[in-house]
């Protein structure tokens, strides 16, 4: 099954590696352009006709998702999206947040289109080489701005040793304080999961996960995190995780080295007491 | 400004879920289904924008019998008038399929922007808002954060901020009409109020058949089977009751991790 995957610099080593695995003859191109969807979707498309390879692969960026589906129901298919694992025909991916796996097979002729997760493949030692793509020509109905960053991080959460990181399970603001406790008795910076700095119960400043925070500290304690992979990229780096949750099949728990399932309103404040009892 | 808003019904969060005999899809007799999350913020961000440029509120959701409760919600949230496209059996489409079927709902209205959610909390593709764009042909922008109607400044434009990776945001113009998903939080999301739910019976659903709005091409992409992932057995859980777990938790995190 001929290959052609569209790199970009992020997942870049991923996605090649995957691509190698997938498929022969490869080849391996990056777009030489600013980004917008409209321009990164025409080029992608004479790209993908002059090669005509059988399988299109991307690493699931936010830029992927942008443009890539676009791309492939130009081509009558659909993206195949966040792909962790298989190989051609069948390829595997998460559904339902995490909770189930589902198989996946490409139906009908190619070109097929598919997109793999962060982390789900090993970069190689020795990659193809990636060719420089330019586009005959390109127009854009959006005009981008440069990227900007919202304000200077406050909480640089990557240099703590320990972090609490709360999430949805904790049901109310006025809850926050119970985390706060394990946080203060631990000595560790107090951190979240998307939903509670949306909310506005932690500022954003504390979010770990695709859109906040890359973290990898000695101990993560994840509290009422049922482990979505947007906050699992962001935390699953750490040297220790514990996993503090009601639900057993939460995902945390598949990445989790030390586990307690139960109701965090008791674990924690239990938590907190043995803690103080041991440093006293 | 017309703006049309596509919602999915989904089961409700944290219900417990089992795959069906098949193999194939979950077992859907005794789940209760919300409005999925994404497309609630979707919702709320078209409600909002009403509010501030006028015009009308139209949900559009395609889906079993069912869905007519979720759409029914959504007007009593303040859209004003509703298509359900009912199709028995969403989870047989790819979301090509469903693209198609939204698409040809859309024709005929022309609406000057389409909201939806990023992603659906069930299959989690997060690509029906941006197949939508390319079957129509309207420019889109995916995962906003905000939304921008230039009326008063450049009519006919529309200037968003987009979330990209580790923290980073950038603003994008296009003209209307055009597409948008939304992030979940940008904005906090209302309830319906009592004379909301009142007048939402009283609210139009338009009911189209799928079959009516033409054949689709055949899916690109079959679910074989669904399962519960393998479990890496990596984790070491503490039992008992809380105080005896957390002694254990402590132990570890004190001679293992050596943290305390």
């Amino acid at each position: 099954m001929s290959v052609l995957a569209i790199v970009e610099q992020r997942m870049a080593g991923e996605v090649l590696a995957a691509a190698q695995e997938f498929g022969s003859p490869l080849k391996a191109c990056s777009i030489d352009l600013p980004y917008t969807a409209d321009a990164y979707t025409a080029a992608a498309e004479e790209l993908i006709r002059k090669v005509n390879p059988t399988l299109v692969v991307f690493g699931h960026t936010y830029q992927t998702r942008d443009y890539a589906p676009k791309l492939a129901a130009r081509f009558g298919r659909v993206l195949i999206s966040d792909v962790i694992g298989g190989k051609p025909p069948v390829f595997v991916r998460q559904m339902f947040q995490g909770k189930f796996n589902a198989d996946v097979r490409l139906s009908g002729d190619g070109p097929h289109f598919l997109s793999i997760q962060a982390g789900a493949w090993r970069a190689e030692e020795n990659p193809a080489a990636v060719e420089t793509f330019s586009p005959s020509s390109t127009t854009s109905r959006q005009v981008p701005e440069a990227p900007f960053r919202e304000s200077a991080r406050a909480v640089d959460l990557t240099a703590a040793d320990i972090i609490v990181s709360v999430g949805r399970g904790i049901k109310e603001k006025e809850n926050i304080p119970v985390v706060e406790a394990l946080a203060q008795a631990l000595g560790a910076e107090l951190a979240a999961s998307r939903p509670i700095c949306d909310a506005g119960w932690l500022p954003m400043d504390r979010q770990v996960g695709s859109s906040g925070q890359t973290v990898s500290p000695k101990v993560y304690v994840a509290v009422g995190i049922s482990g979505a992979i947007q906050h699992l990229v962001g935390m699953k780096g750490a040297k220790t995780i514990v996993a503090i949750n009601k639900d057993r099949d939460a995902p945390i728990f598949d990445v989790a080295h030390y586990g307690i399932v139960g109701d965090l309103f008791e674990v924690v404040p239990a938590l907190v007491e043995e803690i103080k009892k041991t440093k006293a | 400004m017309k703006i049309a808003v596509a919602i999915k019904q989904v089961p409700l969060r944290d219900s417990p879920l089992r795959v069906n005999a098949a193999g194939t899809w979950i077992e859907e007799d005794n789940l209760s289904f919300e409005i999925n999350e994404p497309d609630a913020y979707a919702l709320e961000e078209a409600l909002q924008l009403r509010e501030k440029h006028g015009g009308e509120v139209i949900v559009l959701s395609a889906g079993p019998a069912r869905a007519s409760q979720t759409i029914r919600e959504a007007l009593a949230k303040g859209a004003d008038r509703a298509i359900h496209i009912e199709h028995a059996d969403l989870a047989s489409l790819d979301t090509l399929g469903v693209g198609h079927l939204l698409a040809a709902a859309l024709r005929n209205e022309s609406p000057d922007l389409i909201l939806t959610g990023l992603q659906s909390d069930d299959l989690g593709y997060g690509q029906t808002g941006v197949v939508l764009a390319e079957l129509l042909g309207l420019p889109h922008s995916t995962i906003i954060m905000q939304v921008q109607v230039m009326n008063d400044v450049q009519p006919g434009k529309l200037r968003v901020k987009r979330e990209l990776e580790d923290g980073w945001f950038q603003h994008i113009e296009m003209p209307l009409p055009a597409v948008l998903t939304i992030q979940s939080g940008l904005n906090k999301l209302r309830y319906a109020t009592l004379m909301g739910i009142k007048k939402a019976k009283t609210k139009e659903i338009k009911v189209v058949s799928a079959a009516e709005l033409g054949a689709l091409p055949p899916p690109s992409a079959v679910i074989e089977k669904i399962y519960a992932p393998e479990k890496s057995n990596q984790a070491q859980i503490f039992e008992g009751d809380a105080k005896t777990a957390a002694a254990k938790l402590v132990e570890k995190l004190r001679f293992e991790a050596r943290v305390i």
